[in-house]
């Protein structure tokens, strides 16, 4: 076990404060990397007299600070760079991203482009939970550090890790086929798609995702029957609600019974400065939140796609679900339901027409040298852009396959980014995240659980939250009081 | 024939490299995996180690934002053969770099966290630290040049 190291002595002043240290129970843990999630995060524990008396669950990405860096940017061009956020969900950061910028300018996409937005989306949820699932998750219930470590004489185990990887290829293929690429996706733009997909090579993709449909259906089996863990805390779960579970269209609702309305999103989460943490946290009304797979099944299973209700309603009656491993079983359904929705839209597809892209007005988007008589004829750009006019907001808000994620960019009347605000899941899920450790690790202290015990619990938890390290640290500015 | 030892590190970066590897893994594993001893890969497992180990190839992503990277990266140098950059951010710095070319209103804003959890002055990209004996740009990297040089140092 790498990157963790007993620390028994070197906290000499501290311990002799506590009179009644005693090595035989008390512990420090300090996970500096934490493996198997999505950048990096570190976990420290301090255990002293079978109590927790101190724990951190920190974020320890380096800043790129895209929220400043997009400052001064055309508008135009903003999707494709901050969709270098995140690796792993880029696909989202830039949904959303142009969600907001068409929001800004009141574009309405063509019904084409949002179904092809959908399908790109599906490829990304498919391969995104699977990489979790598989990958991250499932050697936790196997008790093994690798699904590479995987058997290859167990039926069972070679099956899985064959199946890891096929899975994970169809998600990729159709995101390649409706995008131009998995991560970061060259086609997708504002108003519309610089390239469009090619019917043939979408409908090819039909046997395919129907190949992996039971491959997944046993994998929401494993999942529905694996941990345990509902907390004390009350939580609430927040996320988008839409007719057609689509993640990217959609309402935000809550689970005590709140709709809020993309522009408020920003007055009700609470920003927290966690000082340990180079991430912000968040909460909501002053609740622990948590958004993510778990909130979208607890707010809207009905939902899902018809033939997925029916393939799986055994297992749907969990929902909704206090217990924080379902998370887990909630991205195992929601892949079926990509599967079943993209399948759905390929087979009514009967042609996909060149459409023109939408384009902001010219006249308000674009450089400066385009627009006539704000500079009453010099050929300087104008230093000061006046705040009291011209100033557009564009929100967008879309189901990350992590939870909600929101950008929101003041533009000018240059079409200049002046300000732009990001809210990511894992900010969101940070503080609940720490909570969860907490509670269960003072549970196991008292239960006299070993130390490697703890530190194999603590991880598998934050690893059901399916944190994501790049896209929670690059944002804010921060001040510690 | 002995597998050859592999690390794949990340520093300042989005990992979209990590992910296209990982997406490579889909078509390629039975091959890659029976001739890769994966020694430090942190999407894919637990380090069994405490320290760096001995490798062939140490594939490096991102750039680098602290001297803790700095003297991490220079670990990983001496105990590989072969070292290559790989993606964008470690080729080239960019976009990891964009504090850099901040004007001074914005160095403002960030500066506290700068100095809080002690970044380098400037990002800097692999070769400004390193030797390194190949690179794979784009971002993400460019799956056919990746094929290329996993052809040449790996399989």
């Amino acid at each position: 076990m790498s990157h963790e190291r007993t620390n028994l002595s070197s906290d000499n002043d501290e311990i002799r404060s506590l009179n009644m240290h005693n090595v035989d129970i008390d512990f420090d843990i300090n996970l500096e990397e934490i493996s198997k999630i999505e950048g990096a995060a570190s976990l420290s524990i301090k255990v002293r007299n079978k109590s927790v008396a101190d724990l951190k669950f920190s974020i320890t990405e380096w800043k790129r600070f895209y929220t400043q860096a997009i400052k001064g940017k055309p508008a135009i061009g903003v999707p494709q760079l901050v969709d270098r956020i995140c690796g792993t969900c880029s696909n989202a950061h830039l949904l959303c991203s142009i969600k907001a910028i068409e929001n800004a300018y009141n574009i309405k996409p063509s019904y084409q482009t949002i179904l092809l937005r959908k399908l790109l989306y599906y490829g990304l949820i498919i391969r995104d939970h699977a990489l979790h699932l598989y990958i991250f998750a499932l050697p936790d219930i196997f008790g093994k550090n690798s699904i590479l470590d995987f058997d290859e004489n167990d039926q069972v185990q070679h099956k899985l890790l064959e199946d890891t990887f096929a899975v994970k290829e169809v998600g990729n293929q159709l995101s390649v086929v409706t995008g131009g690429r998995s991560v970061h996706a060259p086609l997708p733009t504002v108003g519309g798609f610089l390239k469009y997909p090619n019917l043939f090579d979408l409908k090819n993709l039909k046997p395919k995702l129907l190949e992996i449909r039971p491959k997944i259906m046993d994998l929401i089996k494993i999942f529905s029957n694996s941990f345990n863990l509902e907390l004390k805390t009350d939580i609430l779960y927040s996320g988008l609600e839409s007719d057609d579970f689509s993640f990217i269209e959609g309402t935000i609702k809550t689970s005590n019974g709140q709709v809020i309305d993309d522009k408020d999103l920003g007055n009700h989460l609470n920003k927290t400065i966690i000082p340990y943490s180079h991430a912000t946290g968040y909460k909501l009304d002053g609740e622990y939140l948590m958004v993510g797979a778990l909130s979208r099944l607890n707010l809207g299973k009905e939902n899902l796609n018809q033939k997925t209700k029916e393939a799986i309603d055994e297992y749907l009656s969990k929902f909704p679900s206090k217990n924080i491993y379902d998370n887990n079983l909630a991205q195992a359904i929601e892949i079926l339901h990509a599967i079943d929705a993209s399948i759905e839209i390929i087979d009514n597809l009967q042609s996909i027409e060149p459409e023109p892209i939408i384009k902001p007005d010219i006249n308000s988007l674009g450089y400066p040298e385009f627009i006539s008589g704000s500079n009453n004829g010099s050929n300087e750009i104008p230093n000061q852009v006046r705040d009291d006019m011209g100033i557009r907001v564009g929100i967008g808000v879309i189901e990350a396959p992590r939870g909600t994620l929101y950008h929101k960019y003041e533009i000018d009347d240059r079409g200049m980014v002046k300000k732009a605000e990001i809210v990511v899941p894992t900010g969101q899920n940070q503080i609940l995240i720490e909570r969860a450790i907490k509670e269960k690790v003072e549970e196991m202290v008292v239960s006299n659980s070993s130390r490697e015990e703890i530190i194999n619990e603590a991880e598998k938890i934050i690893r059901a939250f399916d944190p994501c390290m790049s896209c929670a640290s690059h944002f804010l500015k921060v001040k510690w009081k | 024939m002995n597998k050859k030892r592999i690390g794949w590190f990340s520093f300042t970066c989005c990992e979209d490299s990590t992910i296209i590897f990982t997406e490579l893994l889909n078509t390629h594993y039975k091959e890659w995996l029976s001739k890769i001893e994966f020694v430090h890969a942190r999407i894919l497992r637990r380090d069994e180690y405490p320290e760096i180990q001995l490798m062939d190839v140490a594939f490096i992503e991102g750039a680098i934002s602290s001297d803790i990277q700095e003297q991490k990266l220079k670990r990983i140098r001496e105990k590989t053969k072969t070292l290559v950059a790989i993606g964008s951010c470690a080729v080239t710095g960019s976009p990891s770099n964009q504090r850099n070319f901040f004007n001074p209103e914005n160095i403002v804003e960030i500066k506290e966290i700068l100095d809080r959890f002690k970044y380098k002055e400037k990002v800097l990209k692999v070769s400004d630290i390193v030797k390194v004996d190949d690179i794979v740009p784009g971002c993400p990297m460019n799956e056919q040049i990746f094929l290329r040089i996993m052809t040449k140092y790996v399989l």
